[in-house]
């Protein structure tokens, strides 16, 4: 069976995955095209949103191309013509498992990275927790979302080797971070922490407290000013943001639809 | 401590405002100043126009920098392969030994700074250790605390 | 050093023939009619003290008056016998002297200004020019009362050597472009421009066989066509004179001694490529050699061999000088271009090759400093000059730096092929005090370590991958059997930890896992399961790092792993370390009958732990002693053993 992925710029080409003749447009990532098809790849630093970036290596497949079999993450891999790959050898197996095992070690009580760690037939990692460092498995996604898609680069690797990790300048409450919870949204084991206190965000990990507004409906707090101000910014003149929560928002919605619907 | 930033502002002068630059630019405030204080990465991110995390994940890769003051003599051991083989390590600890200071730290006088070096390119004399970028070959116990006399004394005068 | 300020109209050579008229004169006064004394000063020189001799000669040659020139050149790679010291005088074969001191020197300088060469302090003469491949003069038939003092090229250590790519240094000074054009340079990139066409000269390389000298071995006219056929302006060449290898420094020598060699490589590739700007990436650690390529760069500036309009044709091209801030891994391509745009030194997988989009997103070609060097060489003597030397498929020569155990340390250039044993053992003279080898560690931390059945293995790319080992820049640590295979692969493990980046598991968890298992082994805490869970690691690492480092980090481990696996063995099993570096393991105790209470272990002794009085036996005391082994290195009877 041919299955045909829809070109719309680049030129489809001929690859095999797992046995099966596809053609795909040349250039896609061929993480993207596994999913789509419904092949089960598992990875910790890949987000749609952000472009690849290779470092968790949980995606590995076994690409072979002419007389070339290599071990390759899917992530970053490009579709070209003639390429194939599996991803079900016992080499793309022995790979994700060590990895998982490796990730897990730094992380073991993680439940996210246990369940992903028991699909994967890894049971309690043979090396010990090295030393504190929270949840962090260094997957980047984090430091690519604030810097690539926010674009306020609160955050950044820091050191290198073993000795890595991430932080604000200087460990500092972060000037730039605007309380998106972006960073958090993506954070695959739930490391950044957060809390509201006071009519304030406490991103705890990041060492950074910004003021927050009220609702001006249930007078809760919902969101950073700071973020406010940056989106407002963005918007322009063209635009103008209620402060009102998105619960508030959701019911004075409810409420305009029943009473467009009783006039009905 | 309030520190003196124009030296910052000439030398990013120097690299034209270039942030492509910035490896060399942080060398630069880092020989100016001994060490990279915080204030000086604040004015650099500033005036090259990008984040500061940037130059905080730069400052902190590279092994050649640091973010803490440092000695008026930085002593580099080198560990690469042939001082490694012929004594690396008793050259590092009779350092240690003589001025009471591990590897990474600095002596409460503030002369001395210990660092280690992967290589320091002169393996045919190993071992070999180098202050403020002079190399001494073939050390020995004796010649460290010879040559570590010798940088003490210059302090006195 | 020599002022370029204001002489850049002046000194701008404006055509291709006015290029020859300089090189005419640029020769009669390298071969002047004045004695031109010289001082080795490159970092391993000034290291052994030629700086003082610099000076000594500098003074002598004022208040004698004398008319002579004094300069500083590089290293002629003959490390173990610095600091060195020639003297070309008018008509006579060039000598060189060794172990010289200031007060040696003084004395030389005077004797020669009376017509004595002193031969009793001379290590060789040349009887020709230099060790290069072309010469001006022959003097192989008239020593000229030198006779008693043995040919350079004849001596053990330089008879098999090759110098192509160290072809100028310790005999020109780098800070003078004029030497370098004396000798030959720029004359490859003045005929290029003439008269070659950029397709052609990648043809030519093509032809030679080239292959990049910093590791891989991929073949370099390969690169170039890539980078040529890619889209996009600008194009970058750059040059990796990042050398991180611990035990390599044959980049740094080059540099330091040949700067002009790499630029004129670097002009030439670019001419091919079709690119108008460089950068030349140095380590930190290299100052010196910072210094003397920017000199080089800036004199070839104002000698119109670099910038606008090179020889007055249409093709332009410019070199900068980015300097390194500490990190191995940006010795790898895409790490190395990280650290030129400003960032940190993080590799991303090749998927896209860097012809296509490298530095700044455009097309960039990148060869190591070694290979730049060899470019010249192969346009001035033709594609099968240079394919006639070395082996099959590893063509020409290459340069290791021979250090460790071994007599005679030093940068050596041989053609490709040639054995570790001419190397270790007739080049270099083998294993000092009458120790045994044991080994010989090639490529540094992404190498792997050789042992003695493996000593007739021809040296080449291919041969050291089967081998379990690689090139890699050509570093050559020799050890005897007070070294520690276990130890060694510990030892590059943990650099490999501290220079990895930290970007994928792999190598950065991996490596770290790696190191533990090999720190329980060498502390004798270690289990024979350990040594299956390290060999799956390794595998792992291989496989699934994304770079260079990463995929090359295994490499010490596997192999000694593979050929002193009884040596793990003893560390596991019988709690021993049979070299005695283990120090968990190792009990040092006098042979009270070979011991002639010379009292040199107890003066060495930097804990004062050995007891001795005279004639009396010493002995050690076990709770002081902290196993560093100092006392046996200096024991001169062999009476100190591991218990």
């Amino acid at each position: 069976m041919i299955a045909v992925f829809e070109s719309k710029k680049m030129p489809l080409v001929k690859t095999v995955v797992n046995g099966k003749h596809i053609e795909v447009e040349r250039d896609r990532w061929a993480l993207d095209v596994l999913l789509e098809m419904g092949v089960a790849v598992p990875t910790l630093c890949h987000h749609p949103a952000v472009e690849p970036y290779g470092a968790c290596r949980l995606c590995v497949v076994e690409a072979r191309k002419g007389k070339w079999t290599w071990l390759t993450t899917s992530c970053d891999l490009q579709i070209r013509e003639g390429l194939n790959i599996e991803t079900d050898t016992p080499s793309v197996i022995r790979s994700r498992r060590m990895s998982m095992e490796l990730i897990l070690s730094r992380a073991p009580h993680v439940e996210s990275l246990q369940r992903l760690a028991a699909d994967l037939g890894v049971g309690r990692p043979r090396f010990g927790p090295h030393y504190d460092i929270g949840k962090c498995i260094l997957c980047g996604l984090c430091v690519r979302v604030c810097d690539r898609l926010i674009g306020a680069s609160a955050i950044s690797f820091v050191g290198r080797g073993r000795r890595r990790s991430v932080t604000t300048p200087f460990g500092a409450a972060s000037e730039s971070c605007t309380g998106c919870g972006a960073c958090i949204a993506v954070c695959p084991t739930g490391h950044i922490r957060s809390f509201v206190e006071e009519s304030a965000l406490n991103i705890e990990t990041w060492n950074t407290r910004l003021e927050m507004i009220d609702c001006k409906v249930c007078g809760t707090p919902f969101t950073a000013a700071k973020l406010l101000e940056s989106v407002q910014g963005r918007l322009g003149k063209g635009g103008s943001l209620e402060r009102v929560c998105s619960k508030c928002r959701r019911l004075q919605m409810c409420k305009r639809l029943g009473e467009a619907f009783h006039q009905v | 401590m309030k520190l003196d930033l124009k030296s910052v502002d000439q030398i990013i002068g120097k690299y034209d405002g270039e942030d492509s630059w910035l490896v060399m630019i942080l060398q630069d405030v880092q020989d100016k100043y001994n060490y990279l204080p915080e204030c000086a990465l604040g004015r650099v991110a500033e005036s090259l126009k990008i984040p500061l995390s940037r130059v905080h994940s730069v400052a902190t890769f590279y092994s050649s920098f640091s973010l803490a003051e440092r000695g008026r003599h930085l002593i580099r051991v080198c560990d690469g392969t042939a001082c490694h083989l012929r004594g690396f390590t008793h050259i590092k600890e009779e350092i240690s030994r003589h001025l009471g200071i591990s590897e990474g730290q600095t002596t409460k006088d503030k002369v001395f700074t210990l660092d280690v070096v992967a290589c320091l390119g002169a393996c045919a004399l190993a071992p070999v250790m180098a202050v403020d970028g002079r190399c001494y070959g073939n050390m020995n116990a004796e010649k460290v605390r010879v040559v570590l006399d010798l940088y003490r004394r210059e302090k006195r005068h | 050093m020599i002022s370029t300020a204001g002489k850049k109209d002046t000194e701008r050579i404006k055509s291709v023939q006015e290029f020859q008229g300089k090189q005419a004169y640029s020769r009669s006064k390298f071969y002047s009619d004045k004695v031109r004394v010289s001082v080795g000063a490159g970092t391993c020189g000034l290291a052994n003290g030629a700086a003082d001799v610099l000076a000594g000669l500098r003074d002598e040659v004022g208040t004698s008056g004398l008319d002579f020139l004094v300069r500083q050149t590089g290293c002629i790679g003959y490390c173990q016998v610095e600091p060195v010291v020639d003297v070309l005088a008018p008509g006579l074969p060039r000598v060189f002297y060794h172990y010289m001191s200031a007060g040696k020197a003084r004395q030389l300088v005077r004797a020669i200004a009376e017509g004595d060469f002193h031969p009793d302090w001379a290590l060789g003469r040349l009887s020709r020019d230099q060790l290069l491949v072309r010469s001006e003069r022959d003097f192989s038939s008239k020593p000229n009362g030198l006779s008693t003092v043995p040919k350079l090229e004849e001596l053990p250590f330089y008879k098999a050597q090759l110098k192509i790519a160290l072809r100028n240094c310790g005999f020109i000074d780098p800070h003078d472009i004029e030497e370098y054009i004396a000798t030959g340079g720029y004359s490859a990139l003045a005929q290029v421009l003439a008269s070659i066409d950029p397709e052609d000269i990648i043809d030519l390389v093509e032809k030679s066989g080239l292959r990049g000298r910093g590791g891989g071995g991929f073949l370099t006219a390969r690169k170039w066509r890539a980078c040529r056929q890619a889209h996009g302006y600008p194009k970058y060449v750059l040059c990796n004179g990042d050398e991180g290898d611990p035990g390599a420094f044959m980049d740094r020598s080059i540099m330091e001694g040949n700067p002009h060699a790499i630029l004129e490589g670097m002009t030439i590739g670019a001419y091919a490529i079709g690119s108008d700007s460089g950068y030349v990436y140095v380590r930190l650690e290299y100052p010196l050699a910072v210094e003397n390529l920017q000199i080089a760069i800036e004199q070839a500036r104002a000698y119109g061999l670099l910038g606008p309009n090179i020889l007055g044709t249409d093709f332009s091209f410019d070199v900068e000088i980015s300097r390194g801030a500490g990190a191995f891994v940006c010795g790898e391509s895409t790490a190395l271009m990280a650290s030129i745009e400003g960032y940190s030194g993080e590799p991303r997988a090749k998927h896209i090759h860097t012809s296509e989009k490298g530095l700044f997103g455009q097309p960039t070609n990148l060869n190591n400093v070694e290979t730049w060097a060899n470019v010249p060489v192969i346009v001035n003597e033709g594609a099968q000059w240079f394919a006639r030397i070395g082996g099959e498929h590893s063509k020409g020569t290459k340069v290791f730096s021979v250090v460790g155990k071994v007599k005679n340390t030093g940068l050596v250039e041989v053609p490709m092929g040639v054995t570790l044993r001419d190397i270790i053992y007739d080049i270099c003279g083998g294993v000092p005090d009458g120790r045994a080898f044991k080994g010989v560690q090639t490529g540094g931390p992404s190498g792997g370590c050789l042992p003695e059945s493996l000593l007739d293995l021809p040296v080449d790319f291919e041969r050291l991958v089967e081998a379990g080992s690689m090139m890699g820049s050509g570093g050559m640590i020799v050890m005897d059997d007070h070294s520690c295979v276990v130890e060694l692969a510990r030892y590059f493990t943990e650099f490999l930890t501290r220079e990895s980046c930290g970007k994928c598991t792999a190598c950065r968890e991996g490596i770290v896992r790696m190191l533990e298992i090999l720190e329980q082994i060498t502390c004798g805490k270690a289990v024979r399961e350990d040594m299956d869970l390290l060999d799956e690691l390794c595998c792992y690492v291989k496989d699934n790092s994304i770079c260079g480092l990463g995929k090359s980090a295994a490499n010490p481990t596997l192999s000694t792993v593979k050929y002193y696996r009884d040596e793990y063995l003893a560390h596991i099993e019988q709690r021993r370390c049979p070299a005695g570096v283990c120090r968990e393991l190792t009990k040092f105790v006098v042979i009270p009958d070979r011991c002639k209470a010379c009292g040199r272990c107890v003066k060495t002794c930097p804990v004062k732990a050995v007891r001795g009085r005279e004639k009396v036996a010493h002995t050690i005391d076990q709770d002081k002693c902290v196993r560093c082994g100092a006392c046996r290195e200096v024991c001169p009877f062999d009476s100190i053993a591991v218990a």
